[in-house]
């Protein structure tokens, strides 16, 4: 039925990756070809900011899947080649070697890049991003021998990075413009939390301080000097201030692009034989009746799952409730759901003894839940999340109540 | 470097080849064993790596930490063999080994 279909996917990290894997797995035997301006073929990007820093780990141990899946399952792999332009009407990709790519079904999985800090400065070659291999290649080895880390962005991950910088030696500071960390994305108790632990490590946090100027010499920054007045000198700094979707090859075929390349609940684009998932799609996300542009791994397995269904005239897989991880020092931060315009945190459990969760609701609804070392809070909220299970919030606020015993 | 059998759902047998300092999850996914979704890559956080080890070899594999057990909690078929592949490294004393797939 679709043997004789070409998909041609523009992308090679997680979005890309579980596609090929997903299509194979729900029996599409049609040729896959798969284009990334990447040299390494897929691999896991959480490590890049927590084990791979701290330890010295093979790239091998970091693929997706080995080399040898790609032959033994029909994939072409391109590999250091961007795509210069899409034709929707003859459906090609141009590729910048100069090939020529045609498709049945082009799926976008470009991801996004980091966002740059606009100081001059900004381009100091000690100033560095964390998106991929090479960035973390980069960022390994100009953290050996250095003494003080300057993290611009207390997000998540600037604050995996401290974490892992501190736990190397390093003195660390984290540098975050807003008046708590994770400002857009935690809860009050998880934001303090955070700071609290990291500050206990010894990293100090910079809270409401903007930065005036970064300082350096012969290509290198050497200090920064705080809006504040105060000027500290750094060796090497890490931003980490939010991403910006690679949409411009979608905008450039004309099609529709908002924060990201809009697609439908199928992944589907403003054209019926493109798709775009992962980093860089806009997508409508049924659980919560609202659009959004997601940054996880979650959804790259769930898009992935869902345009193989769709290629292979299957049913689409139940909706998922969004997932994410992050691991700092021992803290083992599990987060269901997302906190889309919520108006009341239960907290379960205390903070000071590092095992806590946040039930976050909206007008009584559970709309997300943190969990912090208490994998069962996560598994159980994330099954609520979107279920008709009514919950008493008292009970949920107990911790000599059961988790389990908190629905009515 | 261990000889691993998985055995998925339906029966069927993988055998692997495994090196020391992967984990029974890599095993797995290195060797296209079905059911091992392995969608959190490793960080004990999403439990699709679900396995059953037999009784006489629980000894050598070891126990799992608190994360791992609190995971295990919320798993669909839960038994008393259950572990998380992710979390278990191989090295040759568990040479012929052999692993049971809890989904798929």
């Amino acid at each position: 039925m679709n043997k004789n279909k070409k998909v041609v996917i523009v992308g090679g990290g997680h979005a890309g990756g579980n596609l090929i894997a997903s299509l194979r797995q729900a029996g599409f035997s049609g040729s896959i070809t798969l284009v990334s301006d990447e040299d390494a073929l897929p691999y896991h990007r959480p490590p890049l900011s927590k084990s791979w820093l701290k330890e010295t780990t093979a790239i091998n141990r970091l693929h997706l899947k080995p080399p040898n899946f790609y032959d033994e399952k029909l994939v072409d792999v391109v590999l250091g080649t961007k795509v210069d332009k899409i034709d929707t009407i003859a459906k090609k990709v141009f590729l910048e070697s100069g090939a020529e790519v045609e498709y049945d079904y082009l799926v976008l999985a470009t991801g996004a890049r980091a966002r740059s800090i606009t100081l001059s400065g900004g381009e100091f070659e000690n100033i560095l991003y964390l998106r991929n291999l090479a960035d973390a290649e980069n960022l390994k080895s100009q953290l050996s021998g250095a003494k003080h880390l300057a993290v611009i962005g207390g997000g998540y991950i600037g604050l995996e990075v401290a974490a892992s910088a501190r736990q190397l030696g390093l003195k660390v500071s984290v540098i975050e413009r807003e008046s708590r960390l994770l400002a857009r994305v935690a809860s009050e108790t998880l934001s303090h939390f955070y700071q609290q632990y990291h500050q206990a490590q010894g990293v100090d946090v910079l809270l409401r301080e903007n930065i005036a100027e970064l300082n350096g010499r012969d290509g290198r920054l050497q200090s920064v000097l705080f809006e504040s007045g105060e000027e500290r000198p750094f060796d090497v700094a890490l931003v980490g201030i939010g991403a910006i979707p690679n949409d411009d090859l979608a905008r450039e075929a004309g099609l529709n692009v908002d924060n990201g390349i809009v697609v439908d609940h199928q992944a589907r684009t403003s054209d019926p034989s493109i798709f775009a998932i992962g980093d860089v799609s806009h997508r409508p996300i049924p659980i919560y009746d609202c659009h959004f542009r997601l940054e996880n791994i979650s959804n790259t397995l769930e898009q992935a799952k869902i345009v193989a269904s769709v290629l292979t005239e299957q049913p689409l897989p139940p909706d998922e409730v969004p997932w994410f991880w992050s691991d700092q020092y021992d803290i083992k931060l599990q987060i269901a759901g997302l906190a889309i315009n919520t108006d009341q945190d239960i907290v379960r459990g205390d903070p000071e003894t590092n095992a806590f969760s946040v039930f976050r609701f909206r007008k009584g609804t559970l709309m997300a839940v943190e969990a912090v070392n208490t994998p069962v809070d996560f598994m159980v909220g994330k099954k609520w999340i979107g279920s008709d299970t009514k919950l008493d919030m008292k009970l949920i606020a107990d911790t000599s109540v059961n988790i389990k015993d908190c629905t009515i | 470097m261990a000889k691993v059998t998985y055995i998925d759902k339906s029966g069927n047998v993988y055998k692997a080849d495994v090196e020391d300092g992967l984990t029974l999850m890599q095993g797995a996914v290195y060797n296209d064993v079905p059911g091992i979704d392995a969608e959190c890559g490793g960080a004990c956080v999403c439990a699709t790596c679900h396995i059953y080890i037999d009784e006489e070899w629980r000894e050598k594999v070891g126990r799992p930490n608190d994360v791992e057990s609190m995971t295990l909690e919320e798993v669909d078929n839960i038994r008393p063999s259950s572990r998380l592949a992710c979390q278990i490294e191989v090295d040759s004393g568990l040479d012929g080994l052999v692993v049971h797939v809890a989904n798929g």
